[in-house]
């Protein structure tokens, strides 16, 4: 009987492998969820209408102001487009992480790891559902309104530093959704806690870093690198002064910060299925 | 050929239990013990002990999905947590309590994931699906969404999805649980199929001793980590001296049986139990009650496996 071939595949194959595996998973989800079609279509339309009513507040908000903290309304948009098109990219592609703590407790988790295809996929994939789109969708709408109704004149490296602050920011909070649910492998209601870096993050980002405390903003410059998502690009696209002051490298530096993420992130996740197969702590 | 090797194989769990208002104790607990065995390739093996012996912490070593502490483990010559990824294309699992089927999804796309997610070269594939369907008689449900099967259909269709891609190994925990007589039957005559002529190795754990006696020529039995009795089932009898109950009911009240080779253990009206060893054939003492008692009806019990257990353990601490 031939053993197993011990040589490892490249990291390159086991990432590829690993997108693959998630398509199957999220392709056998969407089937499942598409049994209940009625169920779906309610949930779909339940979910665009409240998350359509979120920038709805805003706009209200803005009857009895010009500004808040100095930023006109459709610069708002443009910070809460790309906030939350990059929140809702993240949650679509991973944010079935979150119940991490869950799949430890029924043993999920456990079939997942008998299965030839990265766990972390198959958690990514877990229960995904195609009524997720309902937020990127809604961001997306708000921040095409708020692109045509900025007036900021559009040169070539603010064209290029929307779809870059786009993708690096999806894979920034991505990260935060991998990073913070890795917790659970320790502490099984670390979910509020990533929560609240994610969702939280993710309002956060919606308002000017102007009306917020500097520390507060430098916290999420050089701490949760949370900035990298949206507010140091849009400085550079909006053309504002930074109200930290800092280098006008840092409105570039996104992909950097994503990079890092992506690191930090795949370390906490390997240190975290280490110490719950028990080689780790 | 050694399929799975274990050498003083360890596991200890780190458990911290509060002690007063902010102090926390930690305490070890040894799951595994010092667990040291070998299965060759083609083996059916039966893996008992009580709950808590250790049973699901090996299979979770064996599968690479828990680390040992200490000792040597090899599975098909590969330490299962390096890689537990490579390792998974060469076994099946299958956990009695839990499916890995999709639940709103036909039988049969549970299958196609597996077909992708093995990578099983499609001849191949449809050979085994044939072969299982037939085996399993999963013909008629193939379309039909997985949340509408009972448990016994699941089971079955659990089982095919194990060995479709033909593993080397197939680990079984409680597969006959829950299942009324046909399944347990069906699922029965499948593994020996399956072990018998396809040279497929199976672990089997289960609390079900018929499951062990129709299946496996070797019992393990383990308890609080560690191996008290590794051997056929006939000597798992003999050294836990376990005993059979033959359950008589008789047409009216009587004074307790006398039949060689039974003793009467307890009395309550016309029913009584009389106990027999285990590796003894219940037909000469049921033809001596029927031939002495008016008899109305009969049932033989066999013996809990955590009571031959229990007493086994005794017998050893004991002698």
């Amino acid at each position: 009987m031939a053993d197993v071939p011990t040589a490892r595949p490249s990291r390159w194959a086991t990432a590829r492998w690993a997108v693959r595996a998630w398509w199957l998973m999220a392709g056998m989800w969407t089937r499942s969820t598409m049994s209940y079609r009625a169920s779906f279509a309610l949930m779909l339309t339940a979910n665009l209408a409240i998350t359509s009513l979120d920038f709805l507040v805003v706009v209200l908000m803005f009857r009895h102001t010009d500004t808040l903290g100095g930023w006109t309304l459709p610069e708002l948009g443009f910070l809460y487009g790309t906030s939350a098109l990059a929140l809702g990219t993240a949650n679509l592609f991973v944010g079935s992480i979150d119940a991490l703590g869950d799949r430890i407790r029924t043993g999920a988790l456990d079939t997942m790891l008998v299965r030839p295809a990265p766990a972390l996929a198959q958690l990514c994939a877990e229960r995904f559902s195609l009524r997720r789109l309902g937020r990127p969708v809604q961001a997306a709408a708000v921040l095409g309104w708020s692109i045509t109704a900025l007036p900021v004149h559009w040169t070539a490296d603010r064209i290029l530093l929307v779809p870059a602050l786009l993708v690096c920011g999806s894979v920034i909070f991505a990260c935060l959704f991998v990073g913070g649910a890795t917790l659970q492998f320790w502490w099984g209601e670390a979910r509020e806690l990533q929560n609240s870096l994610t969702y939280g993050g993710a309002t956060l980002l919606q308002y000017p870093p102007t009306v917020f405390a500097k520390e507060l903003v430098a916290g999420t410059v050089f701490g949760i690198p949370l900035a990298f998502v949206n507010w140091l690009p849009a400085l550079h696209v909006l053309g504002r002064p930074d109200p930290l002051g800092l280098p006008a490298a840092f409105q570039y530096a996104s992909p950097l910060a994503a990079a890092v993420c992506v690191l930090a992130a795949a370390l906490a996740w390997r240190a975290g299925l280490r110490a719950y197969q028990g080689t780790g702590t | 050929m050694a399929l799975i090797e274990l050498d003083d194989v360890r596991r200890t769990f780190t458990v911290r239990t509060r002690a007063g208002r902010f102090r926390r104790e930690r305490r070890e607990v040894h799951a595994v013990d010092g667990l040291s065995f070998t299965v060759r390739a083609g083996e059916c093996v039966g893996y008992i002990g009580p709950n808590g012996a250790g049973k699901s912490t090996t299979v979770k070593m064996l599968t690479g999905i828990l680390v040992p502490t200490s000792g040597r483990l090899r599975v098909a010559g590969v330490d299962p947590a390096r890689d537990r990824t490579a390792l998974a294309r060469r076994i099946g699992v299958v956990f009695g309590q839990r499916t890995t089927l999709w639940w709103d999804l036909p039988l049969r796309d549970s299958y196609e994931l597996a077909r992708r997610i093995h990578r099983i070269p499609d001849a191949r594939y449809r050979a085994n699906l044939d072969r299982c369907v037939e085996l399993l008689d999963l013909g008629a449900i193939l379309d039909t969404p997985v949340r509408q099967l009972s448990l016994g259909q699941r089971m079955r269709g659990d089982l095919a999805a194990a060995l479709l891609h033909d593993p080397s190994v197939l680990y079984l925990d409680e597969p006959t649980i829950g299942l009324d007589v046909v399944s347990k039957a069906k699922v029965r005559a499948f593994l020996r199929e399956a072990n018998r002529s396809r040279g497929t190795t199976v672990l089997l754990t289960t609390h079900d001793l018929v499951d062990i006696e129709q299946l496996c020529d070797r019992v393990m039995v383990i308890d609080h980590g560690r191996l008290v009795h590794d051997g056929d089932l006939d000597g798992l009898h003999t050294a836990g001296e376990s005993e059979r109950t033959l359950v008589v009911d008789l047409a009216e009240a009587h004074p307790p049986i006398r039949v060689p080779g039974a003793r009467v253990v307890k009395v309550d009206g016309p029913r009584q139990w009389l106990a027999f060893p285990a590796r003894e054939s219940a037909a000469p003492i049921v033809a001596a009650v029927a031939a002495r008692y008016p008899l109305a009806d009969l049932s033989v019990r066999e013996p809990a496996i955590e009571d031959v257990i229990a007493r086994m353990y005794a017998g050893a601490v004991i002698g």
